[in-house]
């Protein structure tokens, strides 16, 4: 659960470099170029594979492990959770749904058209690119898309905030000295990511 | 004071049980939390009723017999005590107490507010001991410890088994018990040598008893009357890798 969050986490920093890439270059084939790249290598190929098993792999433990708890109490409380405690902790699940949700309209929009190739095509020296960025374009250029993805960036960073430090903690990393690093760790990478995938949907809506 | 009490009732561990409200008028500040509900129950058998039952023993905050779940925290709405070291001053005129047993799958209910606990002693028969006869006191630093590690298996000691920490968790884990359990004996030389096979016994136990799983919210530290900590767990994992790898 916590190596397969942690593997995640990386994932999540690799794509955001990708999206940022748009924003740096402001020339749309660099962008294309990239993504071509990701589609084409065969070792990214493999890596995919590898990424699906550990978010699947991720999702499976989480769903065992809720089960688990929620059977652990068959009887609720009538007055509970009054604990002062980690707050985003007692919602990892919940986030978790939002976060499905969204990875599954963002797989429409994007993943499935590139793999099925039904975004534009540009030619350019015998090599078929798919042209991404005027796809990103379009979906950022209407409200409701940005609203939705920015809001589920931030359901993201709840998610986050909570699940790198307590993947640390299941490592069995945890003491005075290091635990607070962590803690500033996981806010700072809850910040970049949420900061950074937020930044390109403002970006293209507002250009 | 005068006070509103709902309280669960149940007859027994089969019944379904529900919850009864109380008046209870002229209740001191001063007394303590099971002081009121012995007046509650007083008044209770005056009248020919069944009393409330609850565990308790020591009443001094250190045997771990009793606990309630008082306003949805474990030992009531004050930290680092019991249930029995809570006193009615900590409440206002007029509230209302909303007062119900540990909810757990492995802390049954028996009658009431007692639960039966009695899965932490399995735990403990699966590792929470040394198996080895160590004789009477031995001098003073015959056996070096490090103060550093003495200290934090005197901390993780600290523990009375009361179970706020698995009634406290949102996933009703034990993790917290059996990672004091575990911290206090694999830092002393005494207890080093039998740590591997004691992290893998209680930890198949503990999911075999139907405790939940850790998930690092931290309920149970807040809540702990001893202060026992978080980084317990994070031991307890730590030795739970070596044992296994």
């Amino acid at each position: 659960m916590s190596l397969a969050g942690i593997f995640l986490l990386t994932f999540l920093l690799v794509h955001l470099g990708i999206n940022l890439l748009v924003i740096i270059f402001d020339d749309p084939m660099v962008y294309n170029k990239a993504a071509h790249f990701m589609g084409t290598n065969v070792l990214i190929k493999i890596f995919e594979i590898v990424l699906f098993g550990g978010l699947l792999l991720h999702m499976i433990y989480a769903l065992i492990l809720q089960v688990q708890n929620w059977i652990a109490r068959p009887k609720r409380y009538n007055k509970a959770n009054y604990s002062n405690t980690s707050f985003f902790s007692k919602f990892m699940i919940h986030t978790a749904v939002i976060i499905m949700v969204f990875l599954v309209i963002h797989f429409i929009d994007f993943y499935f058209k590139a793999k099925f190739g039904h975004a534009a095509e540009i030619h350019i020296d015998g090599v078929t690119y798919h042209d991404f960025a005027a796809e990103i374009e379009d979906k950022f250029k209407m409200l409701p898309f940005v609203i939705f993805y920015i809001a589920a960036f931030v359901f993201l960073g709840f998610h986050l905030i909570h699940g790198f430090q307590s993947a640390f903690k299941t490592l069995g990393l945890e003491n005075k000295k290091y635990t607070p690093v962590i803690q500033f760790l996981a806010a700072l990478y809850t910040v970049i990511i949420v900061g950074g995938y937020s930044i390109m949907p403002l970006l293209i809506y507002f250009k | 004071m005068n006070l509103k009490l709902k309280i669960w009732r149940q007859k027994d561990s089969k019944s379904r049980g529900k919850f009864i409200n109380y008046q209870l008028k002229n209740i001191s500040p001063d007394s303590s939390f099971l002081e009121m509900l012995d007046v509650l129950n007083e008044e209770l058998i005056s009248k020919n009723e069944e009393p409330v039952v609850f565990d308790h023993d020591c009443r001094e905050g250190i045997c771990g017999a009793c606990g309630m779940y008082i306003n949805g925290r474990p030992h009531g709405p004050d930290s680092l005590i019991t249930v029995c070291q809570l006193h009615m001053r900590k409440f206002n005129d007029g509230d209302t107490i909303v007062i119900e047993p540990w909810r757990a799958r492995a802390f049954p209910v028996i009658k009431d507010l007692a639960v039966d606990r009695s899965a932490f002693d399995k735990l403990i028969q699966e590792g929470g001991y040394v198996s080895v006869n160590t004789g009477s006191a031995p001098d003073a630093n015959s056996i070096p410890v490090k103060k550093e590690f003495a200290d934090l298996a005197m901390d993780a000691a600290a523990c009375i088994g009361c179970g706020a920490c698995v009634a406290a968790c949102k996933n009703a884990s034990a993790m917290l018990f059996v990672g004091a359990k575990i911290s206090h004996l694999a830092l002393l030389p005494q207890g080093k040598v039998e740590a591997s096979e004691r992290v893998s016994r209680m930890v198949v136990k503990m999911d075999e008893l139907g405790f939940g799983n850790c998930t690092n919210t931290g309920a149970c530290e807040a809540e702990c009357p001893k202060g026992i900590k978080l980084t317990n767990i994070a031991r307890l994992n730590r030795e739970y890798y070596k044992a296994v790898f």
